[in-house]
């Protein structure tokens, strides 16, 4: 087995000792807690208050327009990681070209800022 | 300690088990037991309080005190939640703050995986407990849960980015993005013809490092970044229908991301497991860098949680705007002029 997979291996074999880790505890848990459901216990905790219509309501929009901006950036810091390993081989040259790439992807923020998308009413 | 362990021939797969276990009581309880106390002794003298004081002497068995009374209390399972994802999200959250210790250098042999793209991995895996945070918060059917989790997925995800475009430029300057040959830069840079401290980045990647901070405050939902927990609106957000120990397994995943971020902080910024005189490919190291980056880890949780018993909390727009606006180009123009720096020096 190669390096490489050789210490993925390890890596997922650790996410689950720390699964089983979570599970052992939780059921450990089990032996000790006293379980009296009760209907009043099981009913959604709103301050006291009985819950009004659905727990799952609608919800804010913005939150979604994050996340479309959050995607712009998160592939251009994909593309930006391996240029940042090598940035001394490429000189001028890659400085000109990532300026380029960043630059243009910041127009992404300016554009949200000019609809006014980031101040809330 | 791998020796000892080689020795009796085991299959690789064993031999990872029994590591992991190992680690992660290692983890878990002496190095918990520390930081818990150091964290709630810190926390209680600000408030001018006594804090943690009967459990053990000088309240230093308080974690365990805690678990033992947390695993008492009644599992509760709200009747129109949704089971599955309920039990769930806790596992998530806890897996993938652990999963980020396994690539930390620890000394020079003190490691637990050698990943070539070891500060990627930590970031790719440490916002995996975003997705464990929105299920916590949609499985509860409460509205005050599910507005927690939108607004901690909202926050997570709005300072990801600066704390990414900030390891960028520590990247940049080190040439790669194994943590080993970062801490290694750093050991055996230079600045301004100085070598005997070396070169550890805080000092020429400040802004970096600065901005690092701030959005490791954030991905706490530590104040003034807590909109998420916000217990005079929400309760307790995402956690409002936990109860007992998937409760206190949140709480823990808390702390150890705390002291998962300090330590990524210290390896990235504060020269890792080596300090000025000490040879970082000795044998030694593997006891004393431990030590040392123990040290350093809980000097910057020591910085974060101070900041969150200084500063009030944040509204929820100022908290996007201050991300787009303000983090977002500054980490970009760091990074800018750090590419710049490097290919004219």
């Amino acid at each position: 087995m190669s390096d490489l997979l050789r210490s993925y291996l390890t890596v997922f074999i650790f996410g689950a000792v720390a699964v089983g880790l979570v599970g052992a505890v939780l059921g450990l848990g089990s032996f000790l807690r006293p379980k009296r459901p009760r209907p009043e216990k099981l009913i959604a905790y709103e301050s006291g208050v009985d819950p009004v219509g659905e727990g799952w309501t609608q919800a804010e929009i913005r939150y979604y327009i994050f996340a479309l901006l959050f995607v712009v950036f998160d592939v251009e810091a994909v593309f930006l990681f391996p240029y940042a390993t090598r940035a001394e081989a490429y000189g001028w040259y890659g400085v000109g070209a990532m300026a380029l790439f960043i630059g243009i992807l910041t127009l992404t923020i300016l554009e949200a800022w000019r609809k006014k998308v980031l101040r809330w009413s | 300690m791998t020796s000892a362990v080689l020795a009796f021939e085991m299959a690789y797969w064993q031999q990872s088990v029994l590591r992991s276990v190992g680690v992660l009581a290692a983890v878990l309880l002496p190095a918990g037991t520390i930081v818990y106390l150091f964290l709630f002794k810190m926390m209680s003298f600000m408030q001018s309080r006594l804090g943690p004081n009967e459990a053990g002497p000088y309240g230093s068995l308080q974690l365990l005190a805690e678990v033992g009374k947390w695993i008492q209390k009644e599992d509760i399972f709200p009747a129109k939640a949704d089971r599955k994802l309920f039990a769930m999200a806790p596992y998530i959250v806890v897996a993938s703050v652990l999963l980020v210790y396994v690539a930390v250098p620890f000394g020079p042999d003190a490691w637990f995986a050698r990943l070539d793209t070891g500060i990627f991995y930590v970031l790719a895996v440490s916002s995996i407990s975003a997705i464990g945070v929105l299920i916590a918060g949609w499985a509860s059917a409460n509205k005050y849960s599910l507005i927690g989790g939108l607004r901690a997925a909202g926050q997570l995800i709005a300072y990801e980015l600066p704390m990414v475009l900030a390891v960028v430029g520590v990247v940049v300057q080190a040439g790669s993005l194994d943590l080993f040959e970062i801490v290694r830069m750093q050991a055996e840079g230079e600045i301004f013809g100085l070598s005997w401290f070396g070169n550890p980045f805080i000092l020429t990647q400040m802004v970096g490092f600065v901005i690092f901070m701030i959005a490791t405050q954030a991905e706490l939902t530590q104040p003034p970044f807590d909109m998420p927990v916000a217990e005079s609106e929400l309760v307790t957000g995402y956690m409002t229908e936990y109860s007992g120990i998937r409760f206190l397994l949140f709480f823990i995943a808390e702390f150890a991301s705390a002291g998962a971020f300090g330590i990524i902080a210290a390896t990235l910024f504060l020269g890792g497991y080596w300090l000025p005189g000490l040879d970082m490919h000795a044998d030694y190291m593997n006891v004393v860098g431990p030590l040392v980056l123990l040290g350093k880890m809980l000097f910057v949780t020591f910085i974060i949680f101070w900041v969150r018993f200084t500063y009030p909390r944040f509204r929820e727009d100022q908290l996007q705007k201050f991300a787009w606006t303000l983090l977002i180009p500054l980490a970009l123009v760091n990074i800018l002029a750090t590419m710049v720096l490097k290919v004219a020096f």
